[in-house]
């Protein structure tokens, strides 16, 4: 609990900063330059792995990971992420990827959602009720991929892509990237596909071809992000994307999200993993 | 053809982007996918399931349609631009101040009633005293000084804004009166706000 409390204090004086912060960029007079630097002290000030609420979710994770559930009464222990049941080391890394029994391409959601199912057989329409935090309930899921995304710290991004369907799903990734529709014509690649581009002040990362860009996106997901107090997966960025880019609601743990997550891995490919992250 | 490079690069065309040398994935497949993970989307969001057949030649193409493609863009696209019944495309340029400035509606976490505005600065520089601006689009600042004023620019850019297709196919900018997403009334308001010398646009 002591250490509970001690991140809570933590999130309220990164929030205090934050506000801050908004307050120096809402007042509008320094040049460009001036603000970006603004930004980059901002960032620096909240990346520091000791004062990282993010890490309240690893724990929370780590006891979910061994806690006896569903109608089996198991843990996921005995969960293949690919790397051999049970081993939580580099599996991160190389998701995702493809599996035999399973017999499709899957990222970390859809592979802890088909273990809760086959391993422990547990109802799973709660935990996709609650896969999105918020401050009346925690999420399985973003505790889950906090401990597991964590145990793949300081490796590197290995694309999985030598089965048929891991190629088929990057090929489909880069379809969806690319695919315009809706109200506004948007893709993806209207934000993401040129390098030094912005909305607003926002930088926007260039996901269009493998860069420095998607490395340090990649490299940083799952992150914590401040401004919702919640450690945010690759699910619920690509929701985000999807609702600004006025598309309607992606299904939580479908095959598009997957091959699109394919597709980015590919881009950030090499990125070293330090996670979770922290973002505004 | 010098002219159709200078405008698929102003359209946004990268080079060296992935999808130009990567494996083409079978567009069924990618129909299914996106039918699977769009599943409870309501026929409100039938332009995401199925884009119309412009925007589906963008795609197809990496926004670089071939010479044919681009001129039967311009045809169709032209057909469908509605200018106001009076012929006036001037509105009031403080309330196009608030469309350009606002970035809401039309996402799915809105209501239906949620104030849509055409969120202009998300991708252009417009009154030099906003600094908060987006990169994505050209500056537009001093848009209607640089243009006198003159009246037949102003029709002009009303019919990019209504629809952006009908001037440059491919453009990555939204269609907000094709795609019904701003009204008639806001779109003049826009057009006030880059043409009326009064315009902080303009000063």
């Amino acid at each position: 609990m002591k250490r509970h409390s001690r991140l809570a204090a933590m999130a309220a004086g990164l929030t205090a900063a934050l506000a801050l912060f908004t307050g120096l960029a809402g007042a509008q007079q320094p040049a460009l330059s001036d603000a970006e630097k603004e930004i980059e002290r901002y960032r620096a000030m909240i990346n520091d792995p000791m004062a990282n609420p993010g890490f309240l979710f690893v724990d929370r994770g780590e006891v979910l990971w061994s806690q006896k559930r569903g109608t089996k009464n198991v843990s996921l222990e005995t969960c293949d992420l690919g790397e051999g049941p049970g081993k939580l080391e580099g599996a991160y890394a190389k998701l995702p990827r493809y599996f035999k029994d399973a017999d499709k391409v899957m990222d970390l959601e859809q592979r802890l959602l088909w273990c809760m199912k086959t391993v422990q057989d547990l109802d799973t329409a709660d935990i996709i009720k609650r896969r999105f935090g918020n401050p009346n309930f925690t999420s399985d899921m973003q505790d889950l991929v906090g401990f597991i995304a964590n145990k793949s710290n300081g490796m590197k991004y290995v694309p999985q892509l030598s089965h048929p369907k891991e190629q088929e799903m990057l090929a489909v990734g880069t379809a969806l990237f690319n695919r315009r529709g809706g109200s506004q014509d948007f893709s993806c690649a209207t934000c993401h596909g040129e390098s030094g581009k912005r909305i607003r002040l926002q930088g926007l990362p260039d996901f269009s071809k493998p860069t420095k860009d998607a490395r340090d996106t990649m490299g940083g997901w799952p992150t914590y992000r401040v401004s919702q107090s919640q450690l945010r997966t690759m699910q619920h960025r690509l929701w985000d994307c999807y609702r600004q880019m006025r598309h309607p609601i992606p299904e939580y743990g479908s095959d598009g999200i997957t091959a699109l997550t394919v597709y980015m891995v590919k881009m950030g490919e090499g990125a070293e993993i330090t996670v979770p992250s922290i973002k505004r | 053809m010098k002219l159709f490079v200078a405008v698929a690069l102003a359209a946004g065309m990268t080079t060296g982007a992935f999808a130009q040398t990567a494996p083409k994935a079978d567009p069924a497949k990618v129909e299914q996918i996106v039918k699977t993970m769009f599943a409870k989307a309501g026929p409100e969001w039938a332009s995401v399931i199925t884009p119309d057949e412009t925007i589906m030649t963008c795609t197809m193409t990496g926004n670089a349609p071939s010479t044919k493609q681009y001129d039967d863009i311009l045809a169709r696209e032209k057909k469908t631009v509605v200018m106001p019944a009076d012929g006036n495309v001037m509105g009031d340029w403080k309330k196009g101040e608030t469309v350009a400035q606002r970035g809401t509606g039309g996402q799915f976490t809105d209501k239906p009633d949620t104030y849509r505005g055409g969120n202009c600065y998300a991708c252009h520089e417009l009154a030099a005293k906003e600094v908060s601006y987006g990169t994505l689009g050209p500056s537009l600042k001093a848009y209607g000084k640089d243009r006198k004023f003159a009246a037949d620019e102003a029709k002009t850019a009303y019919a990019k804004i209504y629809n952006s297709q009908s001037v440059l196919p491919c453009s990555q900018m939204p269609r907000f009166g094709h795609n019904k997403f701003l009204t008639e009334q806001q779109i003049k308001d826009v057009v006030a706000y880059l043409f009326d010398p009064e315009s902080p646009v303009n000063k």
